[in-house]
């Protein structure tokens, strides 16, 4: 390894209430990739499987919004390990489809899924320790935590993905002109 | 047309009587707006056409133009003031492009696009606001409603029907519609009306019709909305003559 | 289901004979839309379908115009409210008198929720905007009309009187009675004045016999040709320097003016309307002016008629002061009988004039000009695009005088006593006298009347407020000044006021005061415009958030982001001022606002843990992972 060579940012991704298809058209910037893997290597992340970020981590890219204590959980590890937070796909900017759920009351809904609906053997709303609860309402990630950049779009294109990337990487505000910027 | 004012530098010439946003656009200078339609008496409501008149903030949609006025539209500093106005109704209601059927031709979304607003930026108000969709042919959606009044002044000026009002006030403003069930089928409602036509969102939406256009070629994919408004506009004047 | 909203043929039968009996007084004008919704109101209770059915039939008015303007108002109920009505003033001052704990133990004593009704229709119970009691606070209506100094024993005997329905009409009188606590006066409170001095006067101003055959002329056509008499009077008012006394401080005489030199298009008059819409927390100058001086304001009304040439006029009265319309009606009866109102006035051929009364319905943004117009028109109260302005383009879009009650009197005593008399009181450019509403931390809160210049320390000296921290003139959306600046001085060169003058003591949190101001903005956002509609609701928000812990420097720096938005963005004064006194708070008191950002990082507007509440429940969960743990926060 080069001693003189730049150290590669360390960038994180996941994916909270989402769908993962924000991470599908990440990797849509095909071989650009290889571009971006001059600059930066992957930390925690669908990609690696690594399953913490670490603590001198500079990009965190996040996926989906907020709908249970998990998601907030993973979403303040993000946000305390890395320098700079991105927003990426509907969801984690305003909710997304998630959040279509927001206009009814919670308990509405368990009831609806878990006791109201056929087809759902015991009919019990599940308590495992083990699963996260769900919030009341589901929240975009920038009303918990400070978020630094948006990617908007359901998802992103990969192009998108690429200039905004690319534009943090040389240290332009990034900007999605007509074509790249769309909210679906 | 002797009579002129400046426009970001340019000279804009008028009639007596124009407004500023009649004058600029015939001109070929777009100003976002949304509660403004070049057929309808102006409403002043929504505030993304404010310009400032010789230093002062004023809506372009209601203001008449005078010889020497000093107007500055396309500016940083009104940008980013009519984004934030932009964001304030992203929140205010529920704004969920990815589901709507007017993605791609809505244009709060493409003033959202043309101001470059990447997120809503405020908390959102998750506002519960049950859809209508009692008519045969129409689907009335307020989820997406921002108050901009144009079904009101269609249906009131041009169908002389007056099956849409605002009720409520401050952030409890809401559309309702002329029946007492409060039921768009129990008014006289028609898809041919004009107020079926003109919503700039996805409130006042026909059935059966969703999703007609790919993404890709839908109106505002194809062209950003400070080209399309001006086409528009030329040829409704083009008409009109 | 409520025992008044079962609909049976009978309580339909009702509500139409109402609402024929109540068209039939208003001549069947939809222009009296307000007025008409406001006394089917009364006689009914509420505004029911059945009612807006008969509305709609007879006057053939869409149900959405009627609906769009009951929706508007917040006295107007299109649901069924308790028979008995109780709404708690919500004012900074009420807080600061206990209102706050008041209604609680109304609410629990009757076991209801605020903004709820009882379930068997009997009581609802809410929270209002400023009643104008400060001075004699806290206060509530119960069905409109006003009891002040609200203690635990009056709120547990008024418990009792709604238990036991006891009418209204059976209530102590004492709990109704309103002082008027004038503490000082000057000559608008104290000169002597005979109802009919003023027109005598100005008649008086008649140069010659021949003139004012044509001046009459000019009163009865509309015609603004005359040079006598109401160019003499137009004159005396402008010589006077009057300044409306709403606030905005416009010269009175040039208002005047352009509404008499307004062109009339065929069948088109002039109105003088009365700003009667005292809707400013902390103002009640008006009520006391309304009630000790009425005729000096109906007087300065018909003197203003004189001057421009108008026949009708209207006094505007907000429908918190719903219970002084009777003896106001009382008083323009009587100046009827006296052959001062109506036809031929004070014996003048030709001279006619009449003033009507209209109730507002609780609706702040209705002070403002325009959208008191519209109101008057029988519409939502929406601030109209200005210019043009309503003395060329007013009700029904004809040109119209509108003035503060306080702008008439002083016009009826200018009228008597000459526009050099009273430019002598006051200052160069504040002449006369203003009337303060002084309420909060002082011993006498009351009306105060002054002249101009007189300096903040001065008030606060009479009032006897010694330990004062700041004091909020003109209300909400004037100005909040600290210890620093009182020896500033009232008047149009330097505080201009409309009024109010609330005093806080160092015992006050200045963050708590801007932030029932904050609501008090959101709650009367007309919500015509986005900036003011959104941007008070995010407002409002953001100070709750500082208010609960959760704020950060950067909800702070949201907070000034915004107001520059409202300033700037707004349609009218009530999106302007909302942030007045956040920006006047922040500048004079920011260790208040630092307590509140207990935040050093972003944080939630919300409480994490209480958003898991409704699952933890709905699984039987209390485990260490059902919560957000503190130390993570």
């Amino acid at each position: 390894m080069n001693p003189t060579a730049p150290r590669k940012l360390k960038v994180a991704t996941t994916s909270l209430a989402g769908c993962f298809g924000c991470h599908m058209s990440f990797l849509d910037i095909d071989e650009r990739l290889f571009a971006l893997l001059e600059h930066i290597e992957f930390d925690r992340s669908p990609l690696t499987d690594i399953k913490t970020v670490s603590p001198d981590c500079d990009i965190g890219i996040v996926e989906g919004g907020l709908c249970n204590a998990e998601n907030v959980h993973v979403l303040r590890e993000f946000r305390k390990q890395c320098k700079v937070l991105i927003a990426i796909g509907a969801c984690a900017i305003n909710g997304g489809l998630p959040a279509q759920r927001n206009h009814l009351p919670l308990p509405v809904i368990l009831e609806e899924v878990y006791h109201t609906s056929p087809g759902l053997a015991n009919g019990l709303i599940p308590n495992d320790p083990e699963l996260p609860l769900p919030l009341n309402q589901v929240h975009p990630i920038h009303e918990v935590v400070k978020v630094d950049y948006c990617i908007p779009g359901c998802p992103p294109s990969g192009d998108a993905i690429w200039k905004v990337l690319s534009d943090l990487l040389a240290g332009r505000e990034p900007e999605l002109g007509h074509g790249l910027l769309h909210y679906d | 047309m002797s009579q002129t004012f400046t426009l970001d530098g340019l000279s804009i010439p008028f009639t007596d009587g124009e407004t500023i946003i009649q004058a600029a656009t015939r001109a070929g200078v777009f100003i976002p707006h949304l509660c403004y339609h070049p057929e309808f008496k102006p409403h002043g409501s929504c505030k993304l056409c404010t310009v400032k008149v010789n230093g002062r903030h004023t809506a372009s949609c209601t203001l008449r133009a005078a010889a020497g006025m000093v107007v500055e539209n396309n500016t940083e500093e009104l940008n980013a003031e009519r984004r934030a106005l932009t964001q304030m109704l992203f929140v205010e209601g529920n704004h969920f492009c990815p589901s709507c059927e007017k993605s791609g031709h809505c244009q709060l979304q493409a003033t959202a696009y043309h101001l470059g607003m990447m997120s809503p930026h405020y908390d959102h108000f998750f506002p519960d606001r049950p859809v209508d969709a009692s008519h045969p042919e129409v689907l009335l959606d307020f989820n997406r409603c921002i108050l901009c009044s144009l079904c009101v002044r269609a249906s009131r000026d041009v169908d002389g029907k007056n099956v849409f009002a605002l009720s409520g006030r401050g952030i409890r403003t809401q559309l309702i519609v002329n029946a007492k069930s409060g039921r768009l089928a129990d008014t006289d409602f028609t898809v041919d009306d004009k107020a079926a036509q003109i919503c700039p969102v996805g409130v006042i939406l026909k059935k059966r019709r969703g999703f007609a256009v790919p993404i890709g070629e839908r109106p505002y994919d194809r062209a950003p909305l400070s080209e399309t408004a001006l086409a528009e506009t030329a040829a409704a004047g083009e008409e009109g003559v | 289901m409520l025992s008044n909203e079962k609909k049976s043929p009978a309580t339909a039968a009702v509500a139409q004979s109402t609402v024929d009996r109540v068209l039939t007084r208003y001549a069947h004008d939809p222009s009296y839309m307000v007025q008409i919704l406001r006394e089917v109101q009364e006689a009914c209770g509420w505004i029911s379908p059945e009612a807006i059915d008969r509305l709609q039939a007879v006057l053939g008015v869409p149900r959405t115009k009627i609906e769009g303007v009951a929706g508007f108002y917040s006295f107007f109920h299109t649901r069924p409210v308790g028979r008995y009505r109780l709404l708690f003033s919500d004012n900074i001052t009420d807080r600061m008198q206990g209102s706050a704990a008041l209604l609680e133990r109304l609410c629990s004593a009757l076991w209801i929720e605020p903004g709820k009704v009882s379930e068997d229709g009997l009581v609802s119970v809410d929270r209002t905007s400023c009643t104008g009691l400060c001075d004699q606070g806290p206060g509530l209506l119960v069905n409109l009309r006003a009891i002040g100094r609200l203690t635990v024993e009056r709120i547990d005997r008024i418990v009792e009187l709604v238990r036991d329905e006891v009418p209204l009409a059976d209530w102590p009188a004492e709990f109704f009675a309103i002082e008027g606590n004038i503490r000082r006066t000057d000559v608008l409170l104290a000169t002597p004045f005979a109802p009919g001095d003023a027109l005598r006067a100005a008649q008086a101003r008649v140069p010659s016999d021949g003139l004012a055959a044509a001046n009459l002329r000019s009163w009865r056509e509309g015609l603004p040709t005359g040079l006598g008499g109401p160019a003499a009077m137009l004159d005396e008012i402008k010589r006077a320097n009057l300044r409306g006394r709403g606030g905005a401080g416009f010269m009175t005489g040039l208002k005047w003016e352009a509404c008499r030199n307004a062109p009339l298009k065929a069948g088109q008059q002039r109105f003088v309307v009365c700003n009667a819409d005292e809707g400013e927390p902390g103002t009640f100058k008006d009520r006391v002016l309304l009630s000790r001086r009425a005729d000096l304001v109906f007087e300065g009304m018909t003197v203003a008629a004189y001057a421009i040439g108008a026949r009708r006029g209207f006094l505007y009265l907000r429908g918190e002061y719903r219970y002084l319309l009777d003896d106001l009606n009382a008083v323009l009866e009587r100046r009827r009988r006296d052959g001062l109102l109506g036809s031929d006035i004070a014996g003048m051929p030709g001279a006619d004039f009449e003033i009507e009364i209209h109730v507002g319905a609780g609706a702040y943004v209705c002070g403002e000009e325009s959208a008191l117009i519209e109101s008057l028109e029988g519409k939502r109260g929406t601030p109209r695009n200005r210019p043009p302005f309503p003395v060329t383009n007013g009700y029904l879009d004809q040109p119209t005088v509108v003035n503060n009650v306080e702008t008439f009197a002083a016009a009826a005593l200018i009228a008597v006593h000459g526009g050099d008399w009273y430019a002598a009181i006051g200052t160069r450019h504040s002449a006369g006298t203003k009337l303060l509403s002084v309420a909060g931390d002082c011993a006498r809160p009351g009306i105060y009347e002054y002249p101009f210049g007189v300096s903040i320390r001065q008030v606060l000296a009479d009032c006897g407020a010694a330990d004062a921290q700041a004091v909020q003139v003109s209300g909400p959306s004037g100005v909040c000044l600290g210890a620093a600046e009182f020896d500033r001085c009232i008047g149009f060169e330097d505080i201009p006021t409309a009024g109010a003058f609330t005093v806080f003591d160092h015992s006050r949190d200045m963050f708590e005061v801007a932030r029932n101001y904050v609501h008090f903005f959101q709650h009367e956002s007309c919500g015509f415009c986005t900036p003011c509609r959104v941007g008070t609701s995010l407002l409002k928000n953001l100070m709750d958030k500082l208010h609960q812990g959760c704020g950060s420097p950067y909800d702070f720096a949201e907070i000034e982001k915004l107001n520059q938005l409202l300033q700037t963005m707004s349609h009218c004064g009530l999106g302007h001022t909302a942030c007045n006194p956040v920006l006047d708070t922040i500048a004079r008191f920011r260790p208040a606002y630092e307590r509140r950002m207990r935040q050093q990082e972003f944080a939630p507007a919300f409480d994490l843990d209480r958003a898991l509440a409704a699952a933890r429940q709905m699984t039987g969960r209390d485990d260490a992972g059902a919560h957000f743990l503190d130390q993570e926060a």
